[in-house]
C-alpha cells in the first residue's frame, strides 16, 4: 500500500475560525463610533486596542493559515538550508 | 501628546478594500523580507487623509500581531533566532521610545505638516542609503553567478565577530558566533528609532543583521519579525495610551496582511536567499521616489518654500501614489514569481525522483 504523506486538510477548523473572524470584523465595523470613542481615550483604555489585536491575530491568523493549507499552498517539502 | 485630539477618517467600502489590499501585499512582503509592509502602509494611510502620527501608530498596532503570526510560521521552518530577536528587540524598544518622543515634539511644534515632512524626509534618506546598498549587493550576487552558494559574512561582520569584550559576549544561533551586546544594542536602538519614525525598523534591522552581524538573509528576515513583535507591542502601547491608534484601520489592514504574511513566509522556503535582498532593495528604491515627491508639498504647507499651485500639488500627490502602488505590485510580483518558480522546480524534482524509483 502506498504510504501517503497527504495530511487531512483542516476544512472544519478553517470554517469555524473564518466565521468567528467574520463576526469580529462585523462587530468592529458596525460599532465603530463606540469603538473609536472608547479605544482612543488613552491611559488604561490603551489595553483595549492591544487585546483586540491579540484576539484578531489568533482567530484570523489561524483562519488564514488554514486557508492556504486548504488551497494546497504549503512550505517546500525539502528542509531549506538556512545556515 | 495628551492634548492632541485624534481625528478619525470615514470608512467606506473602497477605503476598506484598499486597506485590505495594501495590507495583503504589505503582509506578503513582510512575510518574505521580515518587514516592509509599513513603508507602503504608513504613506498609504496618509494618502487617505490620516495624520502622519496616527498612521504610524495604527500601522504599529497592526504590525505586532502580524509579526507574531509571521515569526511563529517561520520558526517552524527553522529560520528564527529567538535570542537574537529578543536581544535586539529590547534595545529597539528604547529606540522606539526615543523616536516617538522626537515625533511628539515635532508634531507639537509644527503640526501635521511638520510631522508628515519629518516622516517623508526620514523615508527618503533611509531608503536611498540602505536600499541602494542592499540592491547593489543583490545585483553583485546575481552577476557573480553565486546565487546558489551559501552566504558568507562580509568583512565588517567578520571584524565584529572577532572582537571579544569580556562580560558582554553572547552566542547567537543565526550567526553561529559570539558577538558583544555592545554591538547589538546600538543596532537595536537604530532599528527601534526607525520603527517609531517611519514604522519600518526592518530597513535598518535586517541589513544590520546581514552586514554588521553576519546573519544569513533568511534568518535575518525571519528574526526581524521577532524584533517587530517586541517593539511593535511596546510602541503600540505607548501610542494607544495617548489615544493615537485607530483600531479600525489597524484591524482591516491586519485582515489582509495575515493572508499575505502566511504566503510570504511559505515563499521563503522556495527561493534562493539573495531574493530577500532583491525584493527589499527594489521596493525601497522605488518607494523613495514616491515619498520624495511629497517633500515639496509639505515644505510649501510649512511656508518653507513658496506655495505650490493646486495643479502641481495634485500632480505630485497622484504621481507619489502611483509610484507607491507600482512598488507594492512589483514587490508582490517578484515574491509570487520566485515562489511559483520554486514550486515548479520542486514538483519537477519530485516527478524525477518518482520516475527514478519506478513509481510511475
Amino acid at each position: 500500500m502506498a504510504q501517503s504523506s497527504i495530511k487531512k486538510k483542516p476544512y472544519g477548523k478553517m470554517i469555524v475560525m473564518g466565521l468567528i473572524s467574520l463576526a469580529l470584523y462585523t462587530l468592529l465595523l458596525t460599532k465603530q463610533d463606540l469603538v473609536n470613542s472608547t479605544f482612543a481615550q488613552g491611559g488604561w483604555y490603551a489595553l483595549l486596542p492591544i487585546i483586540t489585536a491579540f484576539v484578531f491575530s489568533f482567530i484570523h491568523g489561524s483562519f488564514t493559515g488554514d486557508f492556504w493549507t486548504v488551497l494546497g499552498v504549503e512550505a517546500a517539502r525539502k528542509k531549506k538550508e538556512v545556515k | 501628546m495628551q492634548d492632541l485630539v485624534p481625528s478619525f477618517i470615514n470608512l467606506d467600502a473602497i477605503t476598506i478594500i484598499y486597506l485590505f489590499g495594501v495590507g495583503f501585499v504589505g503582509g506578503l512582503v513582510s512575510g518574505f523580507i521580515g518587514s516592509g509592509g509599513a513603508f507602503v502602509l504608513t504613506p498609504g494611510m496618509m494618502s487617505l487623509g490620516v495624520p502622519g502620527l496616527m498612521a504610524v501608530a495604527s500601522n504599529m498596532c497592526h504590525k505586532f500581531p502580524k509579526a507574531l503570526v509571521g515569526s511563529m510560521k517561520r520558526f517552524k521552518y527553522g529560520q528564527v533566532d529567538v535570542k537574537l530577536g529578543v536581544v535586539l528587540g529590547i534595545s529597539a524598544e528604547a529606540g522606539v521610545l526615543y523616536g516617538a518622543g522626537i515625533q511628539e515634539k515635532i508634531k507639537a511644534a509644527y503640526g501635521d505638516a511638520g510631522s508628515n515632512l519629518y516622516v517623508s524626509v526620514a523615508f527618503v534618506i533611509i531608503l536611498a542609503t540602505v536600499g541602494g546598498f542592499v540592491l547593489y549587493d543583490a545585483w553583485k550576487t546575481y552577476k557573480s553567478g553565486n546565487s546558489n552558494t551559501e552566504e558568507k559574512a562580509g568583512k565588517l561582520a567578520k571584524w565584529v565577530q572577532s572582537i571579544n569584550i569580556p562580560g558582554t559576549m553572547v552566542y547567537f544561533k543565526a550567526i553561529n558566533a559570539r558577538v558583544s551586546v555592545l554591538f547589538t544594542i546600538p543596532l537595536g536602538f537604530a532599528t527601534g528609532m526607525m520603527a517609531a519614525t517611519i514604522a519600518v525598523g526592518g530597513f535598518v534591522g535586517v541589513p544590520a543583521m546581514i552586514y554588521v552581524l553576519g546573519a544569513p538573509s533568511l534568518m535575518a528576515s525571519a528574526t526581524e519579525l521577532v524584533i517587530a513583535f517586541v517593539m511593535g507591542l511596546g510602541g503600540s502601547l505607548k501610542y494607544a495610551m495617548h489615544g493615537m491608534v485607530d483600531i479600525r484601520l489597524a484591524m482591516i489592514i491586519l485582515a489582509g496582511s495575515l493572508f499575505g504574511i502566511q504566503l510570504g513566509a511559505i515563499g521563503t522556503t522556495y527561493v534562493k536567499p539573495f531574493m530577500i535582498k532583491v525584493v527589499m532593495g527594489v521596493i525601497m528604491v522605488i518607494v523613495l521616489f514616491s515619498r520624495g515627491l511629497m517633500v515639496p508639498v509639505y515644505l510649501a504647507k510649512l511656508g518653507i518654500i513658496d506655495a505650490l499651485g493646486d495643479t502641481t500639488v495634485k500632480l505630485l500627490k497622484t504621481s507619489s501614489f502611483a509610484i507607491m502602488i507600482f512598488a507594492l505590485l512589483l514587490g508582490a510580483f517578484i515574491v509570487l514569481r520566485a515562489m511559483w518558480q520554486g514550486r515548479q522546480a520542486e514538483r519537477l524534482q519530485h516527478a524525477a525522483g518518482a520516475l527514478e524509483h519506478g513509481e510511475v
